[in-house]
């Protein structure tokens, strides 16, 4: 390990948004996966960068920007319907184009107009290195509200993925979890969308929840094993990150959202092998 | 309309449905349903595909408001009185990746719609794998539960339905996609479990031969209108004729009766 590495105040930041974000994207992670909302999950990231990259024009905080934009594309897809969300209907893509589009807007203009030069790769890959460690509270605050809404509706959750009408049957509100959840899923993404980029933000919370939920038949135990895999990543990401400034004649370092999401795709390889025999006779992996 | 005796002392019924009518998108889906059940019957609701089994159990759970009738369980009305109905839907289908064992999915049925994450009790287990036993699901409790065949899974789902105590369960197409075999295991655990448990079973089925040697009435459902009475009336090769449109034979074979749909007189088609 590099000389300075537990010194670095830049670093020490990243460790503990980092640790932070990862444990919200995997609990809520586990729930995406099991309720098949994974393309909920890509809007969220898609419109969420619509914020991030306008809050340099608007001159608020970037993490602001995302949970802003997340929570009302979460409103909107309440409004448009999740089931056509996940049907990937085609008024959703153009929307989700749409998007983007603006997003690239507000990128040009945060570059002639702001010159924030670095607009377009903190917004799309992150800036972990590079986060304000006053941001800290927020981020706790935040990520304390997604777990706070999982735990709390977490029965509630189980019985509508298990079947929406053995939810209905028992007064549960089915809709109000629905919204709840996306609400949940909105905050991860866009905390992760601040760390590694709203274009990676999805594999931090499908990664290594798609790795535990092939480890463990307990949801419980899938949340707990997700929620390491995720933080473990981030950590050791960040590390290879720093120590990759002496590599190759040394002068930079490496992205850290690329180790990090380099790192939670070989613990989705490695949870393949660790996979069960009989399990994996049972359906067909990757 | 029925052949039991109405005495005095009878026990309130446990579900009774008064005049039911719905329209769902200007198409009359029922028309006047009556029909009463009673504490620990077992009751067959038969009719063909669209006759309108899954509005009527939808209607009975609160999920569906009636456009006329009414229904009354336990004397009270749906949505207010629902902890005593327990349900099983049409294709509830389970992923094999779906991280809950058969263990998980009847606790859920024990205090799915309380709050926050359930801690580890003697009491929840011993109550879960009591209900695990008595559906004969003990040997697969542990097993993930998108894995299990069709009748393990209808098994683990009866069981979640049942470990609330209900006193009516109410069934959709239960038998449905189930083999000869399955399906029999099936409806004689059902007519156990109500024996022993004194519940009240109500199941849609299209194909009542499974379910004869088992049912103490029959709930007939065809065009949204409805005829109960005891399998003997309502198995009536008349009877189920004038119902079915076309021409419905009964065989009685070895003390066993059978039903089956004979050729389309109307159309002459060569079946």
């Amino acid at each position: 390990m590099s000389v300075g590495f537990f010194q670095s105040q830049p670093v020490l930041t990243a460790l503990i948004v980092g640790a932070l974000v990862s444990i919200v994207s995997g609990l809520v992670g586990v729930f995406t996966v099991l309720r098949r909302q994974s393309f909920a999950g890509h809007a969220l990231a898609d419109l969420g960068a619509v914020g991030g990259s306008a809050a340099f024009l608007l001159g608020i905080s970037q993490l602001w920007g995302f949970v802003g934009a997340g929570i009302l594309a979460a409103g909107l897809m309440e409004v448009v319907g999740i089931k056509r969300v996940q049907g990937r209907d085609v008024a959703t893509g153009i929307i989700f184009g749409l998007g983007l589009g603006f997003t690239a807007l507000f990128l040009y203009w945060d570059t002639t107009i702001k010159n924030a030069s670095n607009a377009a790769i903190s917004v799309l890959f992150g800036s972990l290195f590079v986060i304000d460690s006053s941001v800290i509270p927020l981020v706790l605050a935040l990520s304390a509200v997604a777990v706070a809404i999982i735990v709390i509706v977490y029965r509630w959750l189980l019985i509508d993925s298990l079947n929406q009408d053995l939810a209905a049957v028992r007064h549960i509100p089915v809709r109000l979890v629905g919204i709840l959840f996306l609400v949940a899923l909105a905050l991860a993404v866009e905390l992760s969308a601040l760390t590694i980029g709203a274009v990676l933000s999805t594999a931090l919370l499908i990664g290594p929840a798609a790795a535990a939920l092939r480890l463990t038949k307990r949801v419980g135990v899938a949340a707990v094993i997700a929620m390491a895999i995720a933080v473990g990543s981030t950590w050791l990401g960040i590390l290879i990150s720093f120590d990759s400034y002496a590599w190759f004649g040394g002068g930079h370092n490496w992205p850290v959202s690329f180790c990090i999401v380099a790192v939670v795709f070989i613990a989705y390889l490695l949870s393949g092998i660790a996979l069960p025999v009989r399990a994996r006779r049972a359906r067909l992996v990757l | 309309m029925t052949a039991t005796p109405v005495e005095t002392t009878a026990p309130a019924p446990v579900l009774e449905a008064r005049g039911i009518g719905v329209w769902l998108s200007g198409r009359r889906i029922l028309h006047d349903v009556s029909f009463a059940v009673q504490p620990g019957e077992f009751i067959g609701l038969i009719g063909s595909n669209g006759a309108g089994k899954t509005t009527l159990l939808r209607v009975i759970l609160g999920l569906q408001r009636p456009t006329s009738g009414s229904i009354e369980i336990g004397g009270k009305h749906p949505g207010h009185g629902a902890e005593v109905v327990g349900y099983l839907p049409q294709k509830v289908a389970l992923d094999s990746d779906l991280p809950l064992r058969a263990r998980d999915v009847v606790a859920l049925g024990l205090d799915g719609q309380k709050l926050g994450i359930p801690l580890p009790s003697a009491k929840r287990t011993a109550l879960v794998d009591d209900m695990l036993a008595a559906v004969d699901a003990t040997s697969f409790a542990d097993a993930r539960v998108g894995l299990l065949s069709g009748g393990q899974q209808q098994r683990v789902l009866i069981a979640h339905a049942l470990i609330s105590r209900p006193r009516l369960l109410l069934l959709d197409e239960p038998l449905a996609n189930l083999d000869i075999r399955s399906s029999s295991e099936i409806v004689e655990l059902l007519a156990r479990v109500s024996r022993e448990r004194g519940v009240a079973v109500l199941l849609s089925a299209h194909d009542l031969n499974p379910l004869l040697p088992f049912m103490d009435r029959i709930v007939y459902l065809e065009g949204g209108r409805a005829v109960s009475g005891t399998s003997d009336e309502v198995v009536q090769s008349d009877v189920l004729t004038a119902l079915y449109g076309r021409r419905v034979d009964v065989l009685r074979v070895e003390g066993r009766v059978l039903v089956v749909a004979g050729p389309d007189e109307a159309h002459g088609h060569d079946e």
